[in-house]
């Protein structure tokens, strides 16, 4: 027999006007977010294809011919690989995701194309989240499922109103939200990645580098983003003593400091010390090794590694979201001697830069007994030098420490430390440049400390014999607000801030408090929800250790319960009798207790008549149920008070 | 080849869940609704694995909310279309008797017996094709008439019907199949031939010398509600307000027996029948009062649309012994 066509079948129904509308509005609302990271062109090439396929569907026009989708096709790929200089990875693959979105819409006619574009909204709302999982990216995906779910819904009943399909869609949406619920928390997790990411993959993560030049942490410090946010268990210290310690570097070549090479040790707790705080850290991806601590670390991150010079570097590069809980001293005693090779490193400079700070610093040296003096002579310097502390450095020429301290006069901490360090070497004193963050806002909602890049810092460290590497801070010496009212109170006034360190805006600033406390536990609790943290979920719920066969069990279980509760409540609203239905079965058995029962063939006009000849004294009750019942029963609709009324009735019905 | 399992009755009849045909009201209970995922379906499935894939790759967790959001959402989905079947009531109307080739309309009733709308629900004549998409709404019963094809005089059953459904997302598909009890009486195909002449019969002879006379008027009589409207008397009516039918000399009396004999012999049964079927038409036409006599069956002389039913159904249930 031959297959019959079938009226349901998406190949065989054509996309309606609103079919289309409604599609299109989905794409826009998925697409708009990728617009301002794809090429210019690109983007109004994209919208011209959604409005000429609009264009078409409301004059109703033939689409366009393939071949000239074709020929459209492999110009824009040409023009993205112009653009990218490969159509692989990330950036181009969204790119021409967004294109195809386009391209199958002009060559859409029936639902089953019309609903692979709908499935195509899905990747284009996942492929947003590599930019951004924020709250408000979050919102926008439920809206944008809304809004595709109410589109499937109006391709299965094209008759129907939109507005009773935006009603389906929401319902279908709130049955969902269960289920997906249980998913999140119970799905076994997997630690990521599966395969090699594309080399873009964490292109535009900001951060610290393991080399500083003069200029670059002003450039960082004027990002807003944050770095890390810590949760002191109990006060956190004070904004002065909030030196968090990143890359140590080593080797200055007259203009730049680099790390150079690592070396791993095995990690000591420090001695003595004044407090010991404990806190746990989330830190945003940098893309880099390092595991940022409060100075001076006297525990370790599992699976981190320590180096000799006090880094505490993960494995792999941080490029996720990451939680690690810490202990550190403040005002620990310093670590054992240093071996004298990195105490020769820590001297070495360059030849032949810097003539003037060079013979500053013999000065210093042949007029001071101990390295101690010549570190406090130093201080002294910078102290009563004017030096201005400002986020747009002068430029500086060959000699960059000769020119900072005695012309320019005018830097922010990388140009101090810097200083600081080549004049410390230069009179013989081992000394090195450490990187990192400094103070940070805490939050008086949640009392979390949020660290941004606006924080980043460069101080110095001096080996003392005796005392070991000492921690010297030269811009708190020579800019002593800096420390201690942090950034904004430091800069000149006029010059250009990033936005929330500017002091007129407290409103903004508390607004953002609010909105830190809950970003913060949306990282902690949606956005790092890892097999980590479904461990502990899982062991607060009484299962230690969970692994994947018991979360999977758990899931199904769960998961097949909600189902069958969903079923239920499909049913039930089925099963249920409507009232009125259900007072006469009341008023018949009240009848059949006194003996009259209901003969099957007999309607309820002659049985209630016949129940009110057989009992005289409640005939009038009896009659007016029967008529309430039959009129509410057959006849058009009835006001809710009628049925109320025949509910009482036979519920006061009294027949003794 | 190898014969399909449906084939078998016993076994179709255990897989759908019912004996047809089956009498009164058909609840559609959950064990007769089926339910798969369309090819859209199966799409949809992939595309979740591809994203759950990605959300684990690249550990993004607003992409697992996203992927899982979508499974629920699929869930839901399949429940919504189970519902929009389930216990849907069907029960088969009356249906008009019918003329062999041509299509018997047969009404049936859906009762939604639910709060909630049911949209976009196929019902599907199996055998026949005929099929219509309706929505029924809350709390009320969509009828829907399904013409099959009559091909042959006798009782057409209406053979098993299916209802199907994709909403709300078409990532499923819901169908069940019922059977209701209900028939059509097909009548033969009418031929037209020419009438026999006003009855010879033997044993009525003595009405024969009045046959003749068929059209001559002889009376007025009250009138009945099978009278044909031609015989009414108008004018008496318009003088005397009253409904009068004229009386023919030869109706009075003249008997018309549609004989089975009177055709010649060596047509076969059913082209037989055809016949008698299109006699039957033409005497109703002339407004004569004619019967009709088959082998082991009579229907008595009368004359009006109900003798013309009673007729034709007697030849569409005619069985040759």
């Amino acid at each position: 027999m031959k297959p019959l066509p079938h009226p349901l079948a998406p190949e065989l129904r054509t996309v309606s006007g609103r079919d289309l509308a409604m599609l299109t509005a989905s794409l826009l609302l998925v697409v708009t977010p990728h617009a301002e990271r794809a090429p210019w062109w690109l983007a109004v090439l994209v919208l011209s294809l959604y409005g000429w396929r609009a264009y078409l569907g409301i004059t109703r026009a033939p689409l366009p011919p393939q071949l000239l989708l074709l020929a459209l096709t492999g110009a824009a790929m040409t023009g993205i690989w112009a653009h990218y200089h490969t159509l692989f990875g990330r950036s181009p693959g969204i790119v021409l995701l967004c294109l195809f979105s386009g391209l199958k819409l002009l060559e859409m006619r029936s639902h089953r194309d019309a609903t692979v574009v709908a499935f195509l909204c899905f990747f284009l709302i996942i492929t947003n989240f590599f930019y951004s999982q924020s709250i408000p990216t979050a919102l926008m995906m439920c809206v944008a499922l809304v809004a595709i779910t109410t589109t499937l819904v109006g391709f299965a009943a094209p008759q129907r109103p939109s507005r009773a399909n935006l009603r389906t869609a929401g319902l279908l949406l709130g049955h969902a939200a269960p289920a997906a619920l249980v998913l999140f928390l119970l799905f076994p997790r997997v630690q990521g990645p599966l395969w090699g990411l594309p080399q873009d993959a964490y292109a535009g993560v900001s951060g610290l580098s393991d080399t500083m030049s003069p200029g670059n942490l002003a450039q960082l410090a004027l990002s807003d983003a944050i770095a890390f946010r810590v949760e002191f268990q109990g006060d956190p210290p004070p904004s002065r003593l909030r030196y968090w310690r990143g890359p140590v570097l080593w080797d200055f070549d007259g203009r730049n400091w680099r790390m150079g090479p690592t070396l791993l040790a095995a990690f000591k707790p420090p001695k003595g010390g004044e407090r010991t705080y404990r806190y746990s850290v989330v830190l945003e991806p940098h893309d880099r090794h390092w595991l940022f601590a409060l100075e001076t670390a006297a525990s370790l991150p599992p699976r981190a590694r320590f180096t000799e010079d006090g880094q505490i570097l993960a494995r792999r590069p941080v490029r996720l979201r990451m939680r690690y809980a810490l202990e550190s001293v403040i005002g620990a005693a310093p670590g054992p001697a240093q071996d004298p090779a990195a105490l020769r490193r820590a001297l070495r400079l360059p030849e032949g830069f810097d003539p003037r700070s060079l013979a500053l610093a013999h000065e210093w040296r042949d007029a001071s007994q101990s390295d101690a003096a010549i570190v406090a002579r130093a201080i002294d310097f910078l102290r009563q030098g004017r030096y201005i502390y400002t986020l747009e450095p002068p430029r500086l020429g060959a000699d960059s420490v000769d020119e900072f301290l005695f012309d320019t006069k005018a830097g922010f901490c990388e140009h101090f430390a810097s200083a600081f360090v080549f004049l410390m070497r230069a009179a013989g004193v081992p000394a090195r440049v450490v990187t990192g963050y400094q103070g940070g806002d805490v939050n008086p909602v949640d009392h979390i400390v949020t660290v941004r890049q606006s924080d980043a810092h460069a101080w110095a460290e001096v080996y003392l014999r005796g005392r070991g590497w000492v921690r010297v801070d030269p811009t708190a010496a020579a800019v002593p607000g800096r420390i201690s009212s942090g950034l904004a109170r430091a800069v000149p006034e006029g010059e250009r801030l990033p936005l929330l360190m500017r002091p007129q805006l407290q409103w903004l600033r508390s607004l953002r408090y609010q909105w830190e406390a809950l970003s913060y536990k949306w990282n902690i609790w949606v956005l790092g929800y890892d097999p980590q943290r479904q461990r502990e979920l899982m062991s607060l719920v009484g299962m230690r250790d969970a692994d994947w066969r018991q979360l999977a069990a758990t899931l199904f279980t769960v998961l097949g319960l909600l189902t069958a509760l969903l079923l239920v409540w499909s049913l039930r609203r089925l099963v249920r009798p409507d009232p009125v239905q259900k007072a006469w079965q009341r008023f018949c058995r009240k009848l059949g207790a006194r003996g009259i029962e209901r003969s099957p063939f007999e309607g309820p006009r002659d049985f209630s008549e016949r129940a009110a000849r057989d009992l005289p004294q409640a005939r009038g009750a009896i009659r007016r149920i029967g008529e309430l019942y039959l009129a509410l029963r057959y006849g058009p609709v009835a006001p809710p008070a009628r049925i109320d009324e025949l509910r009482r009735l036979v519920r006061d019905l009294r027949l003794t | 080849m190898i014969r399909s399992p449906l084939a078998n009755p016993r076994f179709a009849n255990w897989l759908y869940g019912f004996t047809p045909p089956e009498r009164g009201v058909v609840v559609l209970r959950h064990r007769r609704v089926y339910i798969v995922p369309t090819r859209l379906g199966w799409l949809y499935g992939a595309t979740l694995a591809i994203l759950l894939i990605g959300s684990i790759n690249y550990a993004l967790s607003l992409g697992f909310a996203l992927t899982f959001l979508l499974s629920g959402l699929g869930l839901a989905g399949m429940v919504h279309t189970a519902r929009n079947l389930a216990r849907t009531a069907v029960s088969a109307g009356r249906s008009e008797p019918v003329y062999a080739g041509e299509s018997a309309q047969f009404h049936l009733l859906l009762d939604g017996r639910a709060p909630f709308e049911r949209p976009s629900i196929l019902v599907r004549h199996v055998a026949g094709g005929a099929q219509l998409v309706i929505d029924v709404p809350p709390h009320e019963v969509a009828e829907v008439v399904l013409a099959v094809p009559a091909a042959k005089r006798g009782w057409l059953p209406l053979g098993r019907v299916m209802l199907e459904t994709r909403f709300p997302l078409g990532l499923f598909r819901a169908w069940s199949y019922v059977e209701p009890d209900a028939r059509c009486l097909v009548y033969p195909r009418p031929e037209r031939t020419p009438l026999p002449p006003t009855s010879p019969d033997a044993r009525t002879g003595a009405a024969r010398a009045q046959a003749s006379g068929s059209d001559d008027f002889s009376a007025l009589r009250g009138y009945q509600p099978s009278d044909s409207p031609r015989h009414v008397a108008w004018k008496a009516v318009a003088r005397a307000q009253e409904m009068l039918t004229k009386q023919f000399s030869g109706e009075s009396a003249g008997e018309l027996w549609l004989d089975w004999r009177l055709l010649p012999a060596g047509i076969d049964l059913e082209r037989r029948l055809s016949c008698l079927a299109g006699w039957v038409l033409a005497a109703q036409q002339s407004g004569a009062l004619y019967g009709l006599r088959l082998p082991g069956v009579e229907v008595a002389p009368a004359r009006g649309d109900a003798q013309r039913e009673a007729c034709l159904k007697a030849l569409a249930l005619f069985e040759a012994s």
